[in-house]
């Protein structure tokens, strides 16, 4: 219906600069290089500062989720900081389509720049529903594939340094040799050419190999697991530094993959067919098959760290599928939906008794999959320590961090408890 | 040598107050409970010092909690616990068979379930009813909190005050103020405003076992707010404890954890750690350009300034006609007499400090007895909050609304003014003008009232009066940024700041900076101040601040005209407005005299809103009814003139869907979010399957308290939370099931990229399921549906009815569904039919048309508070979104257009932009993500027609004299356009 806005052509894939806001950092590393060997001039944002913010609330209504306030100042920020010509650059947002106001950002970013003066700068669309059309940019199978191992290395590596970082014997040395890993990994991708599973299972195992020769220093940290708003979730800038903070706070964090929440929109298309009978037929097969396809691949890149035996491995999807079923039906697909409650328990299941729920401040979904659920799960595991967190341009982090350590300090009485 | 046993220090630090307790064993040997006024470190040194005796040669193990120490620990080293792991510690050992404890803070508020799994909770970011908010509300009462407390213990009544967020708490409390309701009824229902967000905010639903254990500061203090915990859950003297340790609980806790602390520190080891903590270079980071770069700038800015003045003239020797103008605003009273050559003879300007009409009854007879015989006052007329009031009080010839006096009054100073910003006390409101006609009225949103009375109650708090809080910001060399969002966020803010070693003058120059960018940015919307004209007149108490007037000029990089009389322009023009007059219906001298005023409170019984009324008697016998929705409460026989009302006709339709009995049993539809619109398809569809189909019928405030102490997410809209007073009714009922399917999507319309209902209306179910207890005891359905597909449907639905009856049939369920689809056609077709029958009447009878655009459960009575028959008794014909969308095509809108309820808001804008007469206001519910998305698109439709854009947000308790306020402007700007 709305055909509203610039098309990113071919013509326009030769020379632009393509702005993408960082949201996990190894991860959009490594599906920069792949995107590079299509052509794209890419350049990731990795800006912080509470200039950030306040450019996006210029822009964008504020009373809209922090997350879009965020992306859309750091994208204006950016633009006008005279580094880049502005026409020669277009943007990338991500658009599930789904019924939160999240597929709105890219509304939202038009807008925005079209309140700037600078309406002419076309913003890139990045969906796999195909919500609009850019012939400088398609997302073919292809790329997806290419793509995919981005994700599934980079969330390889991010739960490997978050075992590690806590108990590391040298600060950072964890950190540095995922980074090390990162580019090693984008270089090779970068090369273009065929994606050979059997090296990228070599890959796997060598990464695992190097980070059990990391000289650790085992004690008992309490884990913390953190699930919430796919932005807050992930960005050290949407959260306040979070990560950091808890293990600061000497906790190990333990942050679901990227690739939960790829087979979480996937799985929902196969039941609003199923469901509510929505979509075409071949349309529920194809997307069965790339369920069964990536469900698949997680579980090759879990096996290979539960056959070297120094990490745990994360939590195959078809059972934290099934994880949620007494609390929430999966029919809940909007934002984070059942898979938030799913993760909660999937964190309880692996022994992760502390649990922080990010969201921006007045998330929708969030009242009914995080605030909705906590008395459910509490009730059904007392053991189970939740906290909500909201993030917001106004929140302040004393405030925050105060919660963090009211949760860190129960969590702690109950592991003395536990020991004595 | 025999070192005697070490002692343990506990100091808690929270937002406002530090305390500390040192123990020997299990001996008090020092407590002491201070202010700090953010001096943290230096407050901390002190108490060192009053305790230094006991130091003396003793070493002592230290621990420090709270949210204003957690920094200082880190810094000096010092060990740091958690406040309400600490308080839980203390507890545990001083009374064991404690069941809750409940702990109120200057900014926090927590609650501690032992019974049943120990579980600590303390208030989410967006909370107010916690020691800081008391503070500022008694400063809105002009008591101290001693006095506030001691008035309350002799209330009559309660009042509904928003509880949540101290910013609604005050848009409730000033027109109560304003109406004459008694300081002791406000200040208790203050206090219950506080012990209910305690409950629904903190206890979300989990019951608080006794004995509850009151702990913090307020609760040790308000004895006023201790009545109002103990009665509101039904406790005694044995199972509501109130320590003596009440206050130093969290210091308690503190001396008690840091026993395990391996250092042990002496007076002079302690003293020098707190020391080196300060001495740390000040947090530079998040500062902002200072207001002035050199005296010189500062000294032109003054000239500048200087120069828009009205002249005056000396009262004393005038002789001749003159003309009065009372702004009765929210907070302040403003009074203007005028010569015959627009001088000013008399001003005043004052708080109105919760009575006003006392307050306009001095002045007035200060002006009687300075104008003598030589001037006649010939006409007066009266603006603002009070005006009503004020107006009935003494006789004032005219009303007229704000917006226009401010507008007269601005013309004075720039006839080519084509922009105004008035920031007052509460309000924020700003008005383009184009073609010398108001053309565009924006006014702030009750949750974004960061304005003057703000800067004001902070400036006190810190120990200054607001214009040498002011003076101060101006000389700031590095103004802290404190973000421009809602108030409770900037206190946290500020209290941050403070914190990280900001000067007062920084503080004042930030605060001023975010007034006028939460105006600039959040009100105005604007995205670069170029967007807001040229001659630009700023207005309204708060640009008497200096500081905000340079701040304001800083952010639009161009200088403005304030009028000297800035505070009084709404006065002033409201005098200029009455120069017209020739003979005024003023109160006379001599009924000044006798005059007299006293309020009572009454509930009205016109009908089932139940309005709480203030009834004002003045001498002679004439009264004046306040706080009704409607006329009805007024004394008048009727609510409504016979204009068409679209929500009216809904509802009665909704209700006509009355149960018939059925073989298979009781079915309880909640009447609330989606099954607004789909009650028809419901009703029908399960009566034809034999069921007695019982719908919980239309909401009153105590529905909402019925289902309230089950809300998990407080930030939900209020229509989603009304839900679980609606399951609540339906089990009292004594229903057999509930039912109240997911639905992912809504009705697909076919003129919008999608058809989705918002996550809240989709899934509010799944909540339900979850938190209501209640709902174990009987069968809740909420299958997921697919509304789109009679064959899908029936497919879906007859798992979920063979539930109720296994012997349901499909053939049977295919026709109910058949029968149901049928009821709705009819009834979205009538009101369609009778949307066009509305817009003929409103033709033919040549009155205004509104549509008031919301979702189909806005025409709920407790969820739009009455807003449609106020807009009716203003002479509008009422439509509603979903009667009028029907008539255009869709528009072309910039977003994702994927919400039907939202798809009908844009044809709705375009049906109002597309025709004269018809006005389109907008209804948006607090805390609605999806309307974040709309309400500038609507806003966009409309103005590229040049229509006016006036939205209304609403919430629990709305403050209809706002409401007012804005229908009103809108009218008169309409009347003045032509």
């Amino acid at each position: 219906m709305d055909t509203y806005y610039v098309p990113f052509t071919k013509e326009m894939a030769k020379d632009y600069t393509i702005l993408i806001p960082t949201m996990l950092p190894m991860h959009f590393q490594m599906i920069a290089c792949i995107l590079r060997t299509y052509g794209y001039k890419i350049e990731l944002l990795d800006t912080s500062g509470p200039e950030i913010a306040e450019t996006g609330l210029k822009y964008v209504h504020n009373d809209t989720c922090y997350p879009a306030i965020l992306v859309i100042g750091q994208l204006m920020q950016a633009l006008t900081s005279g580094k880049y010509d502005p026409h020669k650059v277009a943007m990338v947002q991500f658009q599930t389509g789904g019924g939160c106001r999240a597929s709105n950002y890219i509304s939202l970013l038009r807008k925005a720049l079209q309140k700037a003066g600078y309406g002419y700068v076309p913003v890139i669309s990045f969906s796999v529903a195909g919500i609009e059309k850019h012939p400088g940019f398609p997302i073919t199978v292809k790329r997806l594939h290419a793509m995919l191992y981005g994700v599934l290395y980079g969330d390889l590596l991010m739960t490997l340094v978050n075992q590690c970082r806590t108990y590391e014997v040298e600060k950072g040395a964890a950190q540095a040799l995922a980074d090390r890993w990162t580019e090693r990994l984008g270089r090779e991708m970068g090369q273009g050419g065929r994606i050979r599973y059997g090296h990228v299972r070599e890959n796997y195992r060598a990464i695992v190999r190097d980070f059990a020769q990391l000289p650790l220093r085992k004690h008992d940290a309490v884990k913390v697991g953190v699930v919430g708003e796919i932005f807050v979730k992930y960005s050290p800038l949407g959260n306040n530094n979070l990560e950091q903070f808890l293990v600061g706070e000497d906790a190990e964090v333990v942050v679901p993959g990227l690739i939960d929440f790829c087979l979480y929109c996937v799985y929902n298309n196969i039941l609003d067919h199923e469901l509510l009978g929505r979509g075409q037929w071949w349309l529920y097969e194809v997307y069965k098959i790339a369920y069964r396809f990536l469900c698949k691949k997680k579980n090759d890149m879990s096996r290979v760290i539960e056959e070297d035996g120094h990490f745990t491995a994360p939590t195959p999807f078809e059972h934290t599928v099934t994880l949620g079923k007494d609390y929430i039906h999966t029919g809940v697909k909007m934002g984070e939906g059942w898979l938030l409650t799913s993760e909660m328990l999937e964190l309880s299941e692996s022994g992760v008794k502390n649990i922080v729920c990010t969201q921006p401040f007045g998330c929708l979904p969030n009242h009914i999959c995080g605030k909705g659920m906590m008395k459910p799960i509490k009730e059904r595991n007392p053991d189970v320590n939740i906290v909500a967190i909201d993030y917001d341009a106004g929140a302040t982090k004393v405030n925050q961090e105060n919660r963090l350590k009211l949760m860190l300090a129960n969590a702690r009485q109950k592991q003395e408890a536990a020991k004595a | 040598m025999n070192t005697p046993p070490l002692l343990t220090l506990g100091i808690d630090i929270g937002s406002t107050t530090a305390k500390a307790v040192l123990l020997d064993g299990d001996t008090i040997l020092f407590q002491t409970y201070e202010r700090h006024f953010s001096q943290v470190r230096s407050k901390t040194l002190e108490i060192l010092e009053e305790m230094a005796v006991h130091l003396q040669g003793r070493a002592a193990t230290v621990a420090i909690s709270g949210s204003a120490g957690l920094g200082m620990a880190e810094a000096a080293g010092l060990p740091f616990v958690q406040e309400v792991y600490a308080t839980g510690e203390v507890i545990r050992r001083l009374a064991p068979d404690t069941g809750t404890v409940i702990e109120l803070g200057g900014e926090d508020a927590k609650v501690i379930f032992f019974k049943g799994g120990v579980d600590e909770r303390m208030n989410g970011s967006c909370a107010g009813g916690t020691g800081a908010f008391i503070d500022q509300m008694a400063v809105l009462l002009d008591m101290t909190v001693e006095q506030m407390d001691e008035a309350s213990l002799h209330h009559t009544r309660i009042y509904p005050i928003a509880s949540r967020c101290g910013v609604f708490a005050k848009t409730d409390i000033q027109p109560l103020l304003n109406q004459g309701a008694s300081k002791a009824d406000v200040a208790a229902s203050i206090y219950q405003a506080v012990v209910n967000q305690t409950i629904t905010g903190l206890a979300q639903g989990r019951k608080i076992e006794p004995k509850v254990m009151f702990l913090g500061g307020p609760l040790y203090f308000c004895k006023g707010l201790r009545d109002r915990f103990r009665e509101t859950l039904k406790l005694d003297d044995e199972t509501a404890v109130f320590p003596e340790y009440g206050r130093f609980a969290v210091a308690m806790g503190a001396a008690l954890y840091g026993r395990q602390a391996s250092k042990a520190y002496t007076y002079d080891e302690l003293k020098a750690a707190l020391i080196a903590a300060g001495s740390g270079a000040a947090q530079t980071r998040d500062r902002l350009a200072p207001l002035f770069a050199s005296q010189a700038e500062y000294d032109a800015f003054r000239a500048r300034h200087a120069a828009a003045t009205v002249e005056t003239r000396d009262i004393a020797s005038y002789a001749g006609p003159a003309w009065l103008g009372i702004d009765c605003g929210s907070t302040t009273t403003k009074l203007v007499l005028i010569s015959e050559d627009r001088k000013i003879l008399y001003s005043y300007y004052n708080n109105n400090k919760g009575n006003p009409v006392e307050l306009v009854r001095a002045r007035l007879e200060e002006i009687y007895r300075l104008c003598g015989h030589r001037i006649q006052i010939c006409g007066s007329a009266c603006t603002g909050y009070g005006e009503a009031l004020i107006q009935h009080a003494f006789g004032v010839d005219e009303g007229i609304v704000e917006t226009i006096a401010h507008f007269t009054a601005a013309k004075y100073f720039e006839p080519d003014v084509d922009f105004i910003l008035d920031i007052g006390g509460q309000d924020i409101k700003c008005f383009q003008i184009r073609n010398g006609a108001i053309d565009s009225i924006l006014l702030n949103e009750a949750c974004s009232s960061g304005c003057g009375s703000f800067i004001e109650t902070f400036a006190r708090s810190m120990g200054y009066n607001v214009a040498d809080f002011a003076e101060k910001g101006l000389h700031s060399t590095a103004p802290v940024n404190l973000g421009s969002r809602c108030t409770v966020f900037m206190n946290s803010s500020v209290k941050q700041s403070q914190k990280e070693g900001a000067t007062v003058e920084d503080i004042s120059a930030g605060l001023s900076i975010s007034v006028v960018k939460n105006a600039i940015y959040k009100v105005i919307r604007a995205s670069s101040p170029k967007e807001l004209g040229e001659k630009i007149v700023v207005q309204g108490g708060t640009f008497l601040n200096d500081a905000v007037l340079r701040a304001f000029e800083q952010e639009l990089g161009a200088p403005v005209i304030r009028p000297a009389i800035a505070g009084l322009m709404g006065a002033y023009g409201a005098a200029l407005h009455a120069m017209r007059l020739r003979k005024s219906t003023l109160i006379s001298p001599e009924d000044l005299h006798n005059f007299s005023h006293t309020s009572r409170s009454a509930v009205c019984n016109g009908c089932t809103n139940h309005c709480h009324l203030t009834v004002n008697l003045f001498s002679g016998g004439h009264r004046f009814v306040t706080g009704n929705q409607c006329q009805k409460g007024a004394g008048a026989a009727t609510a409504d003139n016979g204009l068409p009302n679209l929500y009216a006709w809904k509802r009665d339709y909704i209700a006509g869907l009355t149960p018939r009995p059925g073989a298979r049993g009781k079915l309880g539809l909640p009447l609330a979010l989606g099954m607004y619109e789909l009650a028809p398809l419901w009703h029908r569809l399960f009566t034809e399957l034999g069921f007695e189909v019982i719908l919980s019928g239309l909401s009153t405030r105590r529905t909402y308290e019925k289902g309230q102490l089950s809300i998990p997410s407080d930030t939900a809209c209020y229509p989603a939370k009304i839900m679980h007073g609606h399951i609540e009714q339906l089990l009292e009922t004594g229903v057999d099931a509930i039912f109240y399917p997911c639905l992912s999507y809504n009705i697909d319309e076919h003129v919008s990229d999608n058809h989705y209902n918002c996550p809240v209306v989709a899934y509010y179910a799944e909540l339900l399921h979850g938190n209501m207890d209640g709902l174990k005891n009987t069968t809740f359905l909420y299958p997921y549906l697919n509304i789109n597909d009679k064959r899908l449907l029936v497919k879906t639905l007859l798992p979920a009815v063979r539930q109720l009856d296994p012997t349901i049939q499909a053939h049977a369920l295919r026709k109910a569904v058949d029968a149901g689809f049928e009821a709705l056609d009819d009834y979205r077709a009538a009101v369609r039919a009778q949307g066009e029958l509305a817009l003929q009447y409103a033709k033919e009878n040549r009155t205004r048309v509104m549509i008031l655009a919301g979702r189909p459960y806005h025409i709920d009575p407790e969820i739009s508070h009455g807003i449609d028959k106020l807009a009716c008794s203003l002479g509008f014909t009422v439509v509603s979104e979903d009667s009028v969308c029907h008539l255009i095509d869709p528009p072309h809108v910039k977003v994702l257009n994927q919400w039907t309820y939202h798809a009908r808001l844009y044809r709705a804008a375009a049906f109002a932009a597309a025709n004269q007469d018809v006005e389109l206001v907008q209804l948006v519910s607090f805390g609605c993500g999806v309307d974040a998305i709309t309400t500038d698109e609507v806003r966009a439709i409309l103005e590229s027609k040049g229509k006016f854009y006036t939205q209304i947000k609403i919430d629990e308790i709305t403050n209809l004299g706002a409401v007012t306020i804005r229908l009103r402007s809108l009218l008169g700007a309409l009347e003045e356009r032509g």
